[in-house]
């Protein structure tokens, strides 16, 4: 690094952090009272402060003080990848189940929800993988699929009392068939329009959930929704066959654990099927694609509507888990979290996403304390993630150049 | 027949506030094709400056008129710097990578404002000191506010001056050329990063002029005000042919009264569905929108 390029990173942070001040300063000094400084410079301080650390931190790292620790950490991650790349993927998936299995064995009533909300999420992430890992199409209305595979469930279960396992495929193909409705319209757009277009139809449906007052009970939500039940053996007397609710948190655990399960292989497979490389195909260059004779529209359209049958899925059993829904849990925000999941983990890679959900949902349950903070953070690591590493942590083996047009 | 002239004085008010907001997501997609996610976060920072610098001025004893206007530029000036402090961050590092990465930027941007000023200013709604403009002309049932007389003037002098910077000054002539071809201005000696920021500061700055309207029009802002008419105000900049300035003019009054005539005569509860029901029928049957000439195929 030379010392030019030295002063002009100081030169500009110094600049950055004026301006910051600026900005600061009328949301925290101006009160009607009068206008003071003391509470802005008490914030903006810490940020002063914490920037010029990272970027000495930085500058020290470019000009080589590290690499005495970051060569030989950078050899061991080689090595590992190597070992762990000889490895077949179904062990690696055997054992994170095993794992997972085993942790209402061991684990608290708190530590099970927070692992059952997670996997939730897998779920959602894995679905919303289809559609923009794999078909790099951006979908921002991913949500609505989830909302509607919840209201289906809700609604069979409070009129006509439907058991789980019936409703979970009938959910999948509700969000299924929406997803056909929408995405006939929407597919022959492309990248900014297609992503504000469903943006626009989760709206839509949010707002049919909330005001639909005959049907949904509007912003109230739909309560008394049946837990899952399952037929179980009985030994008390003789051997009979008893149904049982699954109330107790670790029964539902398991649940989840096997529609996570059961998503993971079908994606998998998909992923590595004929399909699924007419999708990646399609992400790669649409144009192409089509010439050499993938039928892009139709793909596209069996992309989304797939991506939501898992969404569906997702809905019905957080239906199921809460026994309440309302329009509330399927704002648009929800849509983000679930988007950001599948970038920060890696678009179109399986482990990634996996990672990126426990991420952003384990993660803030360790640091409870900054929960004000949550979505502040969440905002900016995203930005920042695109800035730095937008491929994602664990990117896929298959190189791809996301989405680009 | 009153209430429809009600309806249409409504209409106009609040088509003239999506109007505003629809130029800055116009001028920034026709100059670096970005959906700015953000835009509808300068709007609801440009109310809540607004509202803070309004609220000291009036506790100063300042006489109405320079409340008014003196919180108004201080909050277009705050939400310029702003959006050039948020384009130097968030976008100009990504100018040559995928758009799904300045897209998925943009949203990140905007979900940290919108905590930054809910943050800053707490979740409750902040009330605008109202008694600013109270009253106005009454013609046999139909209302006309002071209000509203000084949103529609604001906003046409608003508009005259932009299409003046826009088509008369050397910078407008830059925006343009850069719109056009940002290589080829580049080449003649046009700074284009300077170009771009501009452009997002006064897109920025129009924003805030709106955020300031609609507080003042209902009284009082909240943090996450700026979602739902930024989704109405882009749909209005699509409509009117993303790019078009004159188009996103158009397109955001064409909103604004799709949007109460709907309220009023068809259902006030899904009054927020029409606009999106727009966008998607104007991107499904002519994605270039009315005014804007054809899109190719790669954009669209």
């Amino acid at each position: 690094m030379t010392i030019p390029e030295f002063k002009k990173h100081w030169t500009s942070l110094g600049i950055g952090m004026v301006w910051l001040f600026i900005l600061l300063w009328p949301l925290l000094g101006v009160k009607p009272e009068g206008l003071e400084v003391a509470s802005t410079f008490n914030v903006w301080w810490r940020i002063a402060v914490g920037c010029s650390f990272i970027l000495f931190l930085y500058q020290l790292n470019k000009i080589g003080t590290f690499n005495f620790i970051s060569r030989p950490a950078s050899a061991v991650a080689g090595n590992i990848k190597k070992v762990s790349s000889t490895v077949p993927v179904v062990v690696w998936f055997v054992v994170g189940i095993v794992c997972a299995g085993l942790i209402p064995q061991f684990a608290g009533r708190y530590a099970q929800d927070v692992a059952i909300n997670c996997m939730i999420y897998v779920c959602l992430g894995l679905g919303l993988n289809i559609v923009v890992g794999l078909a790099g199409m951006l979908d921002l209305g991913y949500i609505a699929f989830y909302g509607i595979g919840a209201y289906t469930y809700a609604l069979l279960s409070v009129q006509f009392q439907l058991s789980f396992w019936i409703c979970l495929p009938i959910s999948a193909a509700a969000a299924g068939f929406g997803a056909w409705l929408i995405g006939y319209c929407s597919m022959r757009m492309r990248g900014d329009y297609l992503a504000i277009v469903t943006l626009g139809f989760a709206e839509i449906v949010r707002m049919v959930f909330n005001n639909w007052m005959s049907l949904t009970n509007g912003p109230n939500g739909v309560t008394g929704i049946k837990a899952p039940g399952l037929y179980w053996f009985d030994f008390t007397n003789g051997m009979t066959l008893e149904h049982i609710w699954l109330k107790k948190l670790s029964l539902v655990y398991y649940v989840i654990l096997l529609l996570v399960a059961f998503t993971i292989i079908a994606v998998y497979r998909l992923q590595h099927s004929r399909t699924g490389r007419a999708w990646e195909a399609i992400r790669e260059d649409e144009t192409a694609a089509e010439v050499m004779g993938v039928p892009t529209f139709y793909m596209k359209l069996l992309a989304y509507c797939s991506g939501a049958c898992f969404g569906g899925m997702a809905g019905a059993f957080y239906a199921a888990r809460m026994r309440f829904v309302s329009p509330e849990s399927f704002t648009f925000l929800e849509s983000a979290m679930v988007l950001s999941m599948v970038v920060l983990g890696g678009m179109g890679s399986i482990p990634g996403v996996i990672l990126g959900a426990l991420a952003l949902i384990a993660l803030p349950e360790i640091f409870r304390d900054f929960e004000l903070y949550r979505m502040l953070v969440f905002g900016g690591v995203m930005t920042l993630m695109m800035l730095f590493r937008p491929q994602g942590i664990l990117p896929p083996k298959r190189k791809m150049r996301a989405g680009k047009e | 027949m009153e209430y429809f002239f009600q309806q249409l004085i409504n209409g106009i008010t609040l088509g003239s506030v999506y109007a505003l907001i629809a130029l800055g997501y116009t001028m920034v997609y026709g100059i670096i094709q970005l959906i700015n996610f953000a835009h509808g976060e300068f709007f609801a920072a440009g109310g809540y400056v607004g509202v803070i610098f309004m609220s000291y001025l009036v506790s100063q004893g300042a006489p109405a008129w320079v409340c008014l206007s003196g919180s108004l530029i201080l909050a277009m000036a705050y939400c310029a710097m702003l959006a050039v402090a948020v384009e130097k961050v968030a976008y100009k590092p990504l100018r040559n990578s995928s758009r799904l990465s300045v897209l998925l930027s943009a949203l990140g941007m905007s979900i940290f404002l919108q905590n930054g000023l809910m943050l800053t200013q707490g979740v409750y709604d902040k009330a605008y000191p109202t008694e600013l403009a109270q009253g106005g002309f009454e013609m046999g049932n139909v209302m006309l506010s002071y209000m509203q007389i000084f949103i529609v003037s604001l906003t046409a002098f608003l508009l005259v001056a932009l299409n003046v910077l826009v088509f008369k000054t050397r910078i407008g002539k830059a925006m343009r050329s850069t719109a056009q071809d940002k290589i080829m201005s580049a080449l003649v000696g046009i700074n284009s990063n300077r170009t771009i920021s501009i452009t997002f500061a006064i897109g920025a700055a129009l924003a805030a002029a709106a955020g300031i309207m609609v507080g003042l029009y209902y009284g009082s802002v909240r943090y996450d005000m700026g979602f739902v008419p930024g989704i109405k105000a882009f749909a209005a900049a699509v409509l009117g042919g993303i790019g078009n300035i004159t188009g996103a003019m158009i397109g955001g009054f064409i909103i604004g009264m799709v949007e109460i005539f709907a309220a009023g005569y068809i259902s006030g509860e899904y009054k927020d569905v029409f606009a999106f029901v727009i966008l998607i029928a104007v991107l499904y049957f002519r994605p270039s929108g009315i005014m804007g000439e054809n899109v190719d195929d790669t954009r669209v």
